[in-house]
């Protein structure tokens, strides 16, 4: 039965509050030929997500390698195009974007990408790295641009300044290149965060350092920032809410606490269960880990992506239809058939 | 049989660069008893490479002094000429799954023939179907399917590939296995799965292991033991049951606080500063322009003390505890 009051407040919410970025129905393929000429299939890399963020929040997406993280990072950018679905960014439809619209919405989303080492130009120094693209976004002004290079400097901790300007990357520890690569990002004072495994290739102690630093940038200027990781350990001290991927899907959306204290699909589960906190007693026990592997996602299995790895499965649902979002409570939501007697659909 | 498996005394690797020389491997010792697990952790570039490589004297050209005492089952192999070494000792008795393992596959090679090569070479009277039976023996330790022993490295997926290279190092039966970051380029479950492999591995055979990692997470899943390197020195070693929670160590101590858990909320800090550059390093304490502890005597090099429960720990704060004399 719908509840009433609930879909009252939401209205309500959703009228004060537009969200940053909407995506419906979001898909994105990559087309495979054979032989350069026939069409092999489609790589189903992103397959229908829904999802809003709202200005000021920081969402943690988490899944397992090729489940399509990167890529929902990458057609957020811009940098691929949409097979189906859309994408509205204040409200508007990024599909009518003019090539004007476009360049105004990069600048307005910054990027973190996934390897450090090879996102930063070798050649160019850092004075180079951060001028270039206030350059390409006509900051023409001279003294504007080295007043903006030393404040976001400042910001990232990449002190003192005068010693990093002339500065080539590999001379650069890999948490100082990191905070090199989260200035560029920051440069054109975006309104928004990607951030793809931001933290991956760090040392735990400079892990720590860059997330409170992207933390203190949020905080700052009322970012939304979207990351992305496989380390379900540093999202508690980091998001909002937290999304988890299961072959090219969103099969879970919960605010940060309720999904920590209550993983509702088996593969957070399961995902909950793989990661070892330090601690003696786990010499004693074996961990439990689903069989088999990640979906392919030129053929993904009908019904439940899950469905093949699942112990919970309910045989002749589970592997045969779809399972839809149930909402539980007011935060959170998950794409398995266990929820159809308690959520709402 | 010793109870002590190995024993590395006073261990020293030196890199010759145009800088000066690169210490990165600083008079190392420590115990390991057979059939436990030491996990080696410490931030990149503290020499845990570079420790696996002394230990397995697989060496680049530019060495400037190799040195100290590796002492297995009671022999300084050390001693040994390289042509003996490489006969009774590497890939026979010390087997390693080097960093990055998964990518160092021959890509030409069908798996079977990549792993029934070093073992036919090890044991001269074992013909191929013997050679082949063990084999697959260590891909059903392992979890792999036997049929994949036939196929490329290329149609194995990361997990795989990373299992197919730990039976290649088991394949040979050695006393000790090092892991270098075993799991760290693997996904969540993959890496679950690979520490069930290992765990299983080290309960039936009583293999002694010395996992490199910087997932104290993950090393907790194996490790009977933990040393902690920094710039280059061990400086501390204890039971892993008191290391979680009571590690000595400023610099350990600070290492715990930045490890985010999953289960409990905690206040994380991070270190600030960096580790000091290997080639000349400070002639005192190495940690001391970072820690909030550093007093005086800190500008002269630490020695390493005894405290309960076996622990040792190079740093100052210990002067009233036993001083360690190593051979
Ligand atoms: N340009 C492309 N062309 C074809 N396939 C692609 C392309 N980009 C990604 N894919 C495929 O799409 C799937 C999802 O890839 P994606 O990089 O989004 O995964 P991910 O979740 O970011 O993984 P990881 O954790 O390893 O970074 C994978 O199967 C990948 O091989
Ligand atoms: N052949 C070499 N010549 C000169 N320096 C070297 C050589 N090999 C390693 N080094 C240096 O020795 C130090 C220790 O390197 P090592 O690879 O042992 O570190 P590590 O602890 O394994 O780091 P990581 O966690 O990044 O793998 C580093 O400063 C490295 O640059
Ligand atoms: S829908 Fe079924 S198969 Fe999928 S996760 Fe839920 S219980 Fe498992
Ligand atoms: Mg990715
Ligand atoms: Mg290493």
């Amino acid at each position: 039965m719908p509840d009433l009051a609930v879909d009252m407040r939401e209205t309500l919410q959703n009228a004060e509050r537009v969200p940053v970025l909407k995506a419906v129905d979001l898909h994105t393929w990559f087309e495979i030929r054979k032989f350069g000429f026939f069409k092999a299939g489609d790589v189903r890399a992103l397959d229908g997500v829904d999802f809003e963020l709202y200005q000021g929040e920081t969402v943690s997406i988490v899944g397992e390698s090729g489940c399509g993280k990167s890529t929902l990072a990458r057609t957020i950018l811009g940098l691929h195009r949409p097979t189906k679905g859309k994408l509205f960014f204040n409200g508007k439809d990024m599909a009518e974007f003019t090539k004007e619209d476009m360049k105004a919405y990069r600048a307005s989303v910054g990027y973190i990408q996934q390897d450090p080492y090879g996102a930063l130009p070798p050649f160019m120094t850092v004075k180079k790295i951060l001028e270039e693209p206030l350059l390409i976004n006509g900051v023409t002004d001279k003294n504007e641009r080295q007043k903006r290079i030393q404040s976001v400097l400042e910001e990232v901790k990449l002190s003192p300044i005068e010693d990093f300007l002339p500065k080539f990357p590999h001379m650069l520890s890999g948490g100082q290149q990191q905070r090199l690569v989260i200035a560029r990002a920051m440069i054109l004072q975006p309104k928004m965060l990607v951030a793809d495994e931001p933290v991956s290739m760090l040392d735990a102690s400079v892990r720590v350092e860059i997330l409170q630093l992207l933390r203190s940038l949020q905080e700052k200027h009322n970012l939304v920032i979207i990351y992305i990781t496989h380390d379900l350990s540093t999202v508690r001290y980091f998001s909002e809410r937290i999304f988890t991927m299961y072959g090219a899907r969103i099969v879970e959306k919960a605010a940060t606490a309720s999904l920590l204290a209550n993983p509702l699909h088996p593969y957070t589960q399961a995902l909950f269960k793989a990661t070892s906190d330090p601690d003696a007693a786990n010499l004693k026990t074996f961990k439990e880990v689903p069989t088999g592997e990640p979906p392919s996602l030129m053929n993904p299995p009908k019904g439940c992506r899950f469905h093949p790895r699942c112990a919970k499965i309910i045989k002749g649902k589970c592997d045969r239809f779809e399972p839809p979002e149930f909402h539980i409570g007011d935060d959170q939501s998950v794409f398995c058939w266990l929820y159809e007697d308690q959520g709402k659909q | 049989m010793n109870k002590m498996l190995l024993e590395v005394n006073n261990l020293k690797l030196y890199f010759r660069t145009k800088k000066g020389p690169v210490q990165a491997v600083d008079d190392v010792s420590f115990k390991l008893e057979r059939g436990k697990t030491l996990a080696v952790v410490g931030e990149s570039g503290c020499g845990k490479t570079s420790l696996s490589k002394a230990i397995l004297r697989l060496l680049p050209r530019n060495i400037m002094e190799y040195s100290g005492e590796i002492i297995l089952d009671g022999e300084d192999i050390m001693k040994y000429p390289e042509d003996r070494f490489r006969r009774e000792i590497r890939w026979k008795k010390i087997a390693m799954v080097p960093q990055a393992a998964m990518n160092s596959l021959n890509p030409v090679l069908r798996i079977l023939d990549q792993i029934i090569e070093p073992l036919l070479i090890h044991n001269r009277d074992m013909n191929r179907d013997q050679g082949l039976a063990r084999v697959k023996e260590m891909f059903r330790i392992v979890g792999l399917p036997e049929d994949f022993l036939y196929r490329y490295p290329f149609e194995l997926s990361g997990g795989m590939r990373q299992r197919a290279t730990i039976a290649m190092a088991l394949v040979t039966n050695p006393e000790l296995v090092i892991l270098d970051e075993p799991s760290s380029a693997l996904d969540l479950l993959t890496q679950a799965n690979l520490m069930n492999v290992l765990k299983r591995i080290k309960h039936e055979f009583g293999t002694t292991f010395i996992l490199i990692t910087h997932d104290i997470g993950t090393a907790s899943e194996l490790a009977d033991e933990i040393a902690v390197m920094y710039a280059g020195e061990m400086v501390e070693k204890c039971h892993a049951e008191y290391f979680y929670t009571d590690a000595r160590h400023p610099y350990s101590r600070k290492l715990m606080s930045s490890v985010p858990t999953l289960r409990e909320d905690k206040e994380l800090v991070f270190i600030p500063g960096q580790p000091p550059s290997l080639i000349n390093p400070p002639t005192g304490c190495r940690f001391a322009e970072r820690c909030d502890k550093r007093f005086a005597k800190c500008s002269e090099h630490p020695p390493t003390f005894d405290l309960e429960h076996d622990q040792q720990v190079q740093c100052w704060l210990y002067t009233d505890r036993e001083e360690v004399k190593h051979a």
